[in-house]
């Protein structure tokens, strides 16, 4: 025997009956529930963020359609101006009885006997109020139409437009619903030729506050949220900026600066509606702004945007390098130099993503508007920021406690709008964010 | 001739070359604590002048005295005196921006502009007001690019940011950039320690070259790089500087025991 | 000259001083660059500056010192039968004397005759020109009208000469000081750096107008309804501010509200914080990064949705569900289809308010999780336990001064929330526990005594200052600790 025996190898075994009981399968079956709660939590969460959007969408979608009657009306003279005093009384054209016009051409066009007075209503409740307002202008305009016969298309009734809808149960018992049998069926009878039908609702982005749903839109609500973003924009983004490189560029760490820093993060956790008591008591109140006026909205808002913002632009200003801040002072430029010519321009995506955020913020924020008077039932444009204006949100908040079916579904319509200036707005953000990311 | 009447015409050669700055009890600190005690230290015109010492030992410190990069650093103080040519440069009279104007930094990271290469060469003329029309830039960021040993690398893309190089280019860009506001004096903070072997010899070249213009002081972890570079050499250990001398003496004779176990790498 | 037209003259003066200060900058220096301290362009800002941010200055205040002058001045000149009257009648008499004013400048000068010699009536020729008068005229009206236009018109002439003579003088001042070695840009630098400071302040101006005001006008509320009553009260009737009516005739009791308030914010947070929690948990340590990456956003998109969509969320879809699922539920039990659960309810307000309670917990604890250092993680699981129990045992321990900082700032929300409360809560001010009914809120009430005619003199109005006040501190309260702790948590792994 030569060779060395080679060692034998040889596996160790041990019985998994005697290995120590640690309770594994309990323990694991723990794991799975627990792991079960967190998917649940995420699943629950999405949920109801589609619930919410779905809500929205499908109560709201509708509102973009509007059902429109095209009539030949016939604009008499002896309905608008039966003494003919309009060349000396300029109010004759501004008072004369319009809805009969539109009246008569509807009568007419559905052949009902002008003398039965309970069905010549019924055909008068079909088109909405606003032909008034509609005729009227169209005459003021041109006086010379008087006496013509012209084809306008005029707006339905709110009732009438959600019955073509289908939004309107027409099984109920007649007396029950708003849109009576004989409604229904001149309403198939004019959509099958074509005079009644929906099309594209370009009133819901033109219209202001109106009591009439068919003829209310957000169109001066989005212009008195417009000029409260132009306010914030222009207001918070320099004092935001200059103030965050006061304090992470220049201001000394004592307790004053301690303090600022406390106390901004804190003014980015007050309640909204503080800043409108806040509005009311010093713009209003104290420095005799009007109420109601897209101005001081604005800058309520520009005082709830300001932390969001220097939060958002020192975190910014932080992420970049001091080596870049090296590089600037060792060639001789001065700090001020340094910041505008360098750091600044670099931090601008996270500055911009900040702003952008911070303002999509303050485009749905309703609460402190409400204090500041801007309730308020605003048909004409502002043509001003002091004017007396509207917001989106607002108008939302307005419709929101409106009764009519129709305003729930012009309320969705308003919010879809908003969340689309939302998503937009933070899409941007996002892109901003991607495009410009810079990796130190 | 004896060795020590050698040695004393040596140092009357050197002593000839006038004194561009000099550092007297130049003590530093960091709020309480004090990172230099009491260092005398002379700068020699168009001489490149290395700082060598472990790490901590306040060469870098010392260096940022120069241009006061100093007094970015909160709760810092100088004490003692510095003078470029005859000015006092912690005078309240001086204007740090003025006198980084005229001792210019290059940092241990290169540490371009995250913009173009034109742009990171024409930045200081531009602040400093050293050039007024289109040519008269295109001619400083020329001559400082090949002055820097760049041009030829980067004539064709002058518009490509600068943080696209390679870390040698970089760095060379930064020299380029210090030496594009014509300094009087370039301060080096380990200037290679982030590039490879064969960047690093292009760097050193390169400060070689300068030194007929500038006058250079270079911070150096690397013993043969401060032997390679450097007419001087300044020895720091724990805050206090422990010898100067000329170069080829602190590394073949010097006077320090401290100096001799630190090049004989017994500590460091 | 109108104000607009100054600040032109001073724009025209500031853009012309800047230029001029660049072109002696130039010549100062012999046309070298390089032996200027600063650029020329420093140098022209730095004249401009001083042309412009004087004039500003005394441009400003002269706006604001004049009308209280002129105002005592005319004020001392009212008859004496008017000023003994007392400081109501005054102030009335100097709002129609304005008015009147306002009028005159309308009129031609025959008008103004008639007007005088009392043959035509004050208020009739002045609603011809549209100006409404808020009582009859008195002659003596017309007479200090004419002392106030004659020194509105001395004030603005007066104004327009020393603001144009403040910008020249500085113009000029300045651009004496231009030489090749004037810091300019120093100069420069310090009015930057001093409109910097000024920015940062109004963060602390923020602050102070808040406290200051809503102390101010809460502490004329308090003058008329005691602190006793406001905040020990148990019933809230504040009546109708009926125009006029002095003194308080109904009761403000806060603690019905702050009842409500306190209710629907635990319901919300009973709703979101084990939701919100648990997705957190699942996506700080369990998620691939893939799903971590769709779904955190996902659940943001919560919080970027504005309240006023939650509320009416809850308005037409939430309380009407719950209201007839409970009437069903009902029946089924009982077989009476009577709804249990009000449409506006504490429930339906604190789920739809829970709902979007349930991002800012995520996302603000998803933060704390993930800053536990990951050595505390593998040393539980190299010890062999699971990934729960990990959780469980230990980075919940770690973390957990950071959630509860992050749960207080979430409460603080749910204190301050308004727009889904005034939509979903209810306006009945009621001590109950039924979370079935309608309760109300203290950020309702805010809302429902701030909207409509204001008066503000009667403490139905002043009342939502004092409310205002109690909300602010409290989530001041909530959010400085909440801070604090996580600013504490955040120090210890850093």
């Amino acid at each position: 025997m030569t060779d060395v025996a080679s060692p034998t190898v040889r596996v160790s075994t041990r019985p998994a009956e005697s290995r120590r009981d640690i309770g594994i399968k309990r323990r694991y079956a723990a794991e799975r529930r627990f792991r079960a709660y967190g998917i649940s939590a995420i699943v629950i969460g999405l949920f109801f963020l589609a619930v919410l959007v779905w809500s929205v969408v499908s109560k709201g979608y509708t509102a973009f359609q509007q059902t429109t009657i095209t009539l030949p009306i016939e604009f008499s003279e002896k309905v608008i101006d039966p003494k003919n005093e309009r060349a000396t009384d300029p109010k004759q054209l501004q008072t004369a009885n319009y809805p009969v016009l539109a009246r008569d051409a509807l009568v007419k066009r559905l052949g009902i006997d002008p003398k039965k007075r309970p069905l010549v209503k019924q055909a008068n409740d079909m088109v909405s109020d606003s032909v008034r307002t509609q005729l009227r202008d169209i005459v003021v305009a041109d006086p010379s139409v008087i006496g013509k016969t012209i084809p306008v298309t005029l707006l339905a009734d709110a009732n009438i437009d959600s019955a073509f809808k289908g939004q309107i149960d027409l099984t109920v018992e007649e007396s029950k619903r708003k849109v009576k049998d004989q409604q229904v069926a001149w309403m198939n009878e004019l959509a099958e030729a074509g005079v009644l039908k929906k099309s594209f609702n370009t009133g819901i982005f033109s219209f202001g506050a109106s009591s009439r749903p068919e003829a209310a839109g957000v169109g001066v609500a989005l212009v008195g949220s417009a000029y409260m973003m132009l306010i914030v924009l222009v207001l918070s983004l320099p004092i935001g900026v200059a103030a965050s490189i006061y304090l992470e560029e220049f201001a000394p760490k004592n307790r004053l600066t301690d303090l600022i820093e406390v106390n901004i993060n804190n003014l980015a956790a007050v309640p909204s509606i503080v800043y409108g008591l806040l509005g009311l008591a010093v713009f209003v109140n104290f420095a005799g702004m009007p109420r109601s006026a897209a101005l001081v909205g604005g800058l309520v808002l520009t005082l709830m945007t300001l932390p969001t913002i220097i939060i958002a632009t020192r975190a910014a200003l932080k992420a970049v390098p001091p080596s870049i801040r090296s590089a600037a002072l060792g060639l001789g430029a001065s700090k001020m130099q340094t910041i505008f010519h360098h750091v600044l321009p670099l931090a601008m995506p996270g500055i911009l993503t900040g702003t952008i955020i911070g303002l999509a913020h303050a485009l749905g924020e309703t609460a402190p508007l409400l204090l500041i008077g801007m309730v308020a039932f605003v048909v004409d444009y502002p043509g001003s920021p002091l004017e007396p204006s509207t917001a989106l949100p607002v108008q939302i908040y307005m419709w929101a406690n409106e009764a009519e079916r129709a305003f729930v579904e012009r309320t969705s319509g308003a919010i879809i709008i908003l969340l689309i200036f939302l998503v937009i707005m933070n899409l941007g953000a996002i892109l901003l964010r991607r495009r410009f990311e810079r990796r130190w | 001739m004896s060795e020590a009447a050698v040695e004393k015409a040596l140092d009357q050669k050197m002593n000839t070359v006038p004194l561009k700055m000099i550092g007297k009890d130049v003590s530093v600190y960091y709020g309480e604590k004090r990172a230099l005690f009491d260092v005398n230290l002379d700068i020699r015109e168009n001489t490149v002048t290395a700082l060598i010492g472990p790490s901590g030992c306040g060469k870098s410190t010392f260096l940022r005295t120069l241009n006061r990069m100093n007094d970015t650093i909160e709760n810092c103080r100088v004490t003692g005196r510095i003078t470029l040519d005859e000015d006092d440069i912690y005078d309240s009279s001086i204007d740090v921006v003025e006198l980084r104007a005229r001792v210019g930094m290059v940092f241990q990271k290169p540490n371009p502009f995250p913009k173009s290469i034109y742009e990171n060469v024409s930045y200081g003329p531009r602040i400093h007001g050293l050039a007024r029309t289109k040519a008269d830039f295109d001619e400083i960021v020329e001559t400082s690019l090949q002055k820097a040993g760049l041009w030829n690398e980067v004539k064709d893309r002058l518009q490509e940011p600068g943080t696209g190089l390679s870390g040698g280019q970089q760095q060379r860009l930064c020299i380029a950039r210090a030496v594009a506001v014509s300094p009087e004096v370039i301060l080096m903070d380990e200037p290679c320690s982030a590039l490879d072997p064969i960047a690093t010899a292009k760097v050193e070249e390169l400060i070689h070259e300068l030194r007929a213009n500038f006058t250079i002081v270079i911070v150096t972890h690397s013993m043969q790089q401060a032997a390679r570079v450097s007419q001087r050499t300044a020895m720091f250990h724990l805050g206090n500087l422990v010898e100067e001398n000329d170069t080829d003496k602190m590394f073949t004779n010097p006077d320090d025991q401290r100096t001799q176990d630190y090049i004989m790498g017994r500590f460091g | 000259m109108s104000t607009s037209l100054l600040l032109l003259i001073i724009a025209l003066i500031g853009i012309g001083a800047y230029f001029a200060g660049r072109a002696r900058s130039l010549t100062r220096s012999g046309n070298k660059l390089a032996t200027l301290h600063s650029l020329p362009g420093y140098h022209g800002s730095y004249v401009a500056i001083w042309a412009v941010l004087p004039a500003l200055l005394v441009l400003a205040g002269w706006l604001i010192a004049s009308p209280i002058y002129i105002d005592s001045a005319v004020r001392s000149t009212l008859p004496d039968a008017v000023q003994s009257q007392g400081d109501a009648t005054v102030q009335l008499a100097l709002g129609q004397v304005k008015a009147v004013a306002t009028g005159l400048n309308r009129l031609d000068a025959t008008e103004i005759e008639t007007i005088k010699d009392g043959s035509a009536n004050l208020r009739e020729t002045l609603a011809a020109r549209g100006v409404a008068l808020a009582g009859e005229g008195q002659p003596f009206m017309v007479e200090a009208a004419e002392r106030f236009n004659a020194m509105r018109l001395y004030s603005r002439w007066l104004m327009s000469a020393v603001v144009l003579l403040v910008a020249i003088a500085g113009g000029l001042y300045a651009i004496r000081n231009v030489t090749a070695r004037f810091r300019a840009r120093n100069q420069v630098e310090r009015v930057m750096l001093g409109s910097l400071v000024v920015a940062s302040s109004i963060a602390i101006l923020t602050t102070i107008g808040i406290i200051g005001s809503m102390l101010s006008e809460a502490g004329r509320f308090f003058s008329m309804v005691s602190p006793a009553e406001f905040f020990f009260g148990t019933v809230w009737d504040p009546r109708f501010a009926a125009a006029g009516s002095e003194g308080a005739s109904g009761q403000f009791g806060l603690l019905p509200l702050l009842g409500g308030t306190l209710y629907i914010a635990f319901v919300a947070m009973a709703f979101a914080v084990p939701i919100g929690l648990f997705a957190a948990i699942y996506m700080a340590e369990y998620a691939s990064p893939r799903l971590r990456s769709i779904a955190k956003p996902l659940l943001e998109v919560l919080a970027g949705i504005p309240t006023i969509v939650y509320g009416f969320f809850a308005l037409v879809t939430v309380g009407p569900f719950l209201r007839d699922i409970s009437a069903q539920l009902n029946g089924l039990i009982t077989g009476n289809y009577q709804n249990f659960i009000q449409a506006q309810s504490v429930l339906t307000a604190g789920i739809v308010m829970g709902i979007m309670l349930i991002p800012f917990v995520s996302s603000l604890s998803d933060d704390i999780i993930t800053q536990v250092p990951r050595a505390l993680r593998d040393g539980s699981l190299g010890l062999g336990a699971t990934r729960s129990e990990t959780v469980k045992k230990v980075i919940l321990p770690a973390a957990l001064p950071g959630i509860v900082g992050a749960l207080l700032l979430t409460a603080s929300r749910a204190v301050g929330e308004t727009m889904i409360v005034v939509l979903a809560a209810g306006v009945a001010a009621r001590m109950q526990i039924n979370p079935f009914e309608p309760m109300t809120t203290v950020t309702v009430k805010i809302v429902h005594q701030l909207t409509g005619d204001l008066e503000f003199t009667s403490p139905q109005t002043l009342v939502a200052f004092a409310l205002g006040i109690t909300l602010f501190v409290i989530t001041l309260a909530l959010n400085i600790y909440a801070l604090y702790i996580v600013r504490k948590y955040r120090e210890q792994y850093e």
